[in-house]
Order: structure tokens, then C-alpha cells, then sequence
């Protein structure tokens, strides 16, 4: 026993120290995502946003955060009790799960797994059930239809998000994170795959279900949608999980298209040099973040049949169409990544 | 690889699971410990703006979110499919190409007959 312990308890130790230095930051993040929500959106609309808590506000999160903790978990006399609690802890979990994969600099991937974007696809996949439960084990009208509603939306638009990844996967020529940032593109190659990334933008909002695409809560019609009948720590989870999943689908973005952790721009000097790739990675997720938060101050909410029209009979099409237009483009000038 | 080395890849992902369902029952179960709880019969209803519910709530709904759902399962298959596809494209060449272009091809005439029926438009 105690030979197993020093043979693998290292080793053990080692990995758990590793998962931590990205869910602590990763939470972190996600705590900081809702105070930067707050404040960019104040100044868009000209409010100052949070500023009683701590210097600026910054201590805001952590106070909504003991407030939620000590809250009461309500959960109605006609609900499926343990499905209603599982659906929180499953939306929490997929999204950080998710994060075991995702290099944030060059080797600093807990698992660098050679199957690394079906890994990501596939947790991401399974996400809506966490709302589908929700939505079901409620009983409540609002938060049935929310459910339907945010089911069929997350799935539509997750068939244009895998078509837009395999047009990737054609340039690079692996499914490894870490290569998929290595490998060189050339000018075409990026070119090609602007509009790609341009879907992938729009179909991140819908997959999170973010504004313009928030149906699912829009408070007009479903007040909260799935998550109507929560209240305290579970209402927490499925925020905390929907933050987390707007870093992880911003942190895919940027590995699948904006470079990882590479210098952006091709930008020289000693100075930029010396800044660690993770800081890159960062500046670049948080960018992408600054979008999604753009969008909601700037937008008005979609309509239903208006987002099932977009998903299925544009970004479909386009998308199938792109996969034989970049296939075709590699096969003529037998430009395939080595 | 022997078969060693390729779980030991894996590992990391298993820890990782158990830690993060552990933080996510923590703080359920933290909070479900220390939050004071106080039920009555107003606060255990379903919401529904202020009226008593009168029936279940799972009652009967739209075909189309099943219909999505089927539409879904198709599409990604064919995703899942196409994945291999992609990434050894540059060693399959030509004939892989041509296979892939057949495949896809059908899978559009069924797209088509889809939005022709009328599967696809919610008004």
C-alpha cells in the first residue's frame, strides 16, 4: 500500500494541484466576467454600474456571491425534487469539465489528448440536458417551455458550430488543441476561414443562450424560462455554469481561429516577447468576452422562428456549402497540412 | 503507445471529473446545510404570475421540438463522420473526396425534402 502511495500519490497530488491552478483562476474569471457585464454595460448606457462594494465595485460578485450561498433553496411541492437538484450541479459540472483539455499556453494542458476538439464537442453536446431537466423536473409551465425552447435552440445551432470546426479541422489536419494552434496557416487558408469564423461567433451566442438569442429567459414572455422556479445556490449554479461556458466557447474561438496563446498582429520587440503566452490567451478570450457583452447592450431579442430560420436554412447550408469549398480549395492545390 | 501510456493520458480527465463534481455537490450541499429554509404552501406553488396552477405542466407539446430533435441526430452523425474525414483527407486524397462529396450529396436531397415539407419553418 504504501509503495502504490509513493508511486502514485505523487503523481496524484501533482494532478489535483494542476486541475485547481485552472478552476480557481477559472472561477475567478467567471466572478470578474459578471462585474466587467456590469460595468461595460453601465457605460454603454451611460450608468456607472456596481460601485458600492469594494474599490470600483470590484467586491460586488463576491458579496452577491454570499448572498446567494445563504439563501434558501426553494424547491416547489410539485417538482421531481432530485432531478431539480441534479440539473444545477450537472450545468456547473459540464462546464468545468470541459476545461481539462484547453491548453492556455504552450504544454499547460492537464490532459493534452490527441482527440482533444471531439472531447470538447461531445461535453458540450451534452450541456442540454442540464436544461432539458431543468426545464422538466420544474412543473411549471414557464420553465417547460423554457426548456423545450433552449433544447432546440442549443441543438440547431450546435450542427452549424461542428460543421464551422470541421472546416478547421480540413486546415490543420489534427484534433490535438495544442496543434491545432501550432500548425502554420497560410494567407488563403485564414481568408477562407474568416466567414467561418464569423458563424462561430454568432453560433456561440445562440449555444450559450445569450442576447440577441437569450429566448429561452426572455423575461417578456417566459420570465427566466428554465431557470424561473430557482432561488439561492442553485440559481448560482446554472449562472456560474453559464459563465464559465461563455469563457470556455470564447477560449475555443480562440484556439480554433484567433491563435491561442501566439503573439497577435505578428507584433515584435523584446517588451512583447516577455509576456507570457497565457496572458495572451487571456487578453484574447476577454476580447471575444467584450463581444458578447457588446451584443447584449446593442441588440434587440430575436424571434423565435426568426432564430430556427437562421439556424437551419442559413448557417446549415453555408456551412455544408464551406466544408466542400475548403476541401475542394486543399485537394486542387494539394495544399494538405503534413 | 502500449495500452499503459494511453490511459495514463486519460488520467488527468478523471481526476479532474471527481473534482469538479466535487466542487459542484459542495456547494449545493453547503448551502442547502447553512441557508435557513422556512417553506409555506405560497412559496412551494409553481410560479405562475400570481394564479393557482390548475393542471400538470407537462402537457402536450409542439411536434417541431421533437421534429428538431430527429433533424439533430441526423446532421450530427454526419458531423461525427465527417470529423476522421477531415483530419486524414491530405493521405485519403481524390477518391476519399469524391466518397465524402456522394455522402453529402444524399444528405442534402433529404435537406431539401425537409425544407419543401415544411419541417423547418416555424411562423
Amino acid at each position: 500500500m504504501t509503495e502504490l502511495m509513493n508511486e502514485y500519490g505523487w503523481t496524484l497530488l501533482l494532478i489535483v494541484l494542476q486541475a485547481l491552478a485552472i478552476i480557481v483562476p477559472l472561477l475567478t474569471c467567471v466572478a470578474l466576467l459578471t462585474y466587467m457585464e456590469r460595468k461595460v454595460m453601465g457605460a454603454m448606457q451611460l450608468r456607472q454600474g456596481p460601485q458600492t462594494v469594494g474599490p470600483f465595485g470590484l467586491l460586488q460578485a463576491v458579496a452577491d456571491g454570499v448572498k446567494l450561498f445563504s439563501k434558501e433553496i426553494v424547491i416547489p411541492s410539485r417538482a421531481h425534487g432530485p432531478v431539480f437538484i441534479l440539473a444545477p450541479m450537472l450545468t456547473l459540472f459540464l462546464s468545468l469539465v470541459a476545461w481539462a483539455v484547453i491548453p492556455v499556453n504552450e504544454g499547460w494542458a492537464i490532459a493534452n489528448i490527441n482527440v482533444g476538439i471531439l472531447y470538447l464537442f461531445a461535453v458540450s453536446s451534452v450541456g442540454v440536458y442540464g436544461v432539458l431537466m431543468a426545464g422538466w423536473a420544474s412543473n411549471s409551465r414557464y420553465a417547460f417551455l423554457g426548456g423545450m425552447r433552449s433544447a432546440a435552440q442549443m441543438v440547431s445551432y450546435e450542427v452549424s458550430m461542428g460543421l464551422v470546426i470541421v472546416c478547421v479541422l480540413l486546415c490543420v489536419g489534427t484534433l490535438n488543441l495544442t496543434e491545432i494552434v501550432m500548425v502554420e496557416r497560410t494567407w488563403w487558408m485564414n481568408a477562407l476561414l474568416f466567414p467561418m469564423f464569423i458563424v462561430f461567433l454568432i453560433s456561440i451566442l445562440a449555444e450559450t443562450n445569450r442576447a440577441p438569442f437569450d429566448l429561452p429567459e426572455g423575461e417578456s414572455e417566459l420570465s427566466g424560462g428554465f431557470m424561473v422556479e430557482y432561488s439561492g445556490m442553485a440559481f448560482a449554479l446554472f449562472f456560474l455554469g453559464e459563465y464559465a461556458n461563455m469563457i470556455l466557447m470564447s477560449a475555443m474561438a480562440v484556439i480554433l481561429f484567433m491563435g491561442g496563446w501566439n503573439v497577435p498582429f505578428g507584433l515584435e520587440g523584446d517588451i512583447i516577447n516577455a509576456v507570457p503566452g497565457v496572458i495572451w490567451f487571456g487578453l484574447k478570450t476577454f476580447s471575444i468576452l467584450f463581444f458578447f457583452i457588446w451584443t447584449r447592450a446593442s441588440l434587440p431579442r430575436y424571434r423565435y422562428d426568426q432564430l430556427m430560420r437562421l439556424g437551419w436554412k442559413i448557417f446549415l447550408p453555408f456551412t455544408l456549402i464551406w466544408v466542400v469549398v475548403i476541401s475542394g480549395t486543399l485537394l486542387y492545390l494539394d495544399a494538405f497540412p503534413k | 503507445m502500449n495500452s499503459g501510456e494511453f490511459l495514463s493520458e486519460y488520467f488527468p480527465i478523471l481526476v479532474f471529473i471527481a473534482i469538479a463534481a466535487g466542487i459542484s455537490i459542495a456547494m449545493i450541499v453547503g448551502s442547502w446545510i447553512s441557508g435557513i429554509r422556512r417553506p409555506d404552501r405560497e412559496k412551494l406553488t409553481p410560479y405562475e404570475c400570481g394564479f393557482d396552477a390548475f393542471t400538470d405542466a407537462r402537457h402536450k407539446f409542439d411536434v417541431r421540438f421533437y421534429l428538431v430533435a430527429i433533424l439533430f441526430i441526423i446532421f450530427d452523425l454526419e458531423i461525427a463522420f465527417l470529423f476522421p474525414w477531415a483530419v486524414s483527407l491530405g493521405e485519403t486524397g481524390v477518391f476519399a473526396f469524391w466518397s465524402m462529396m456522394v455522402f453529402l450529396g444524399v444528405l442534402t436531397i433529404g435537406f431539401i425534402y425537409e425544407w419543401k415539407k415544411g419541417a423547418l419553418d416555424w411562423e
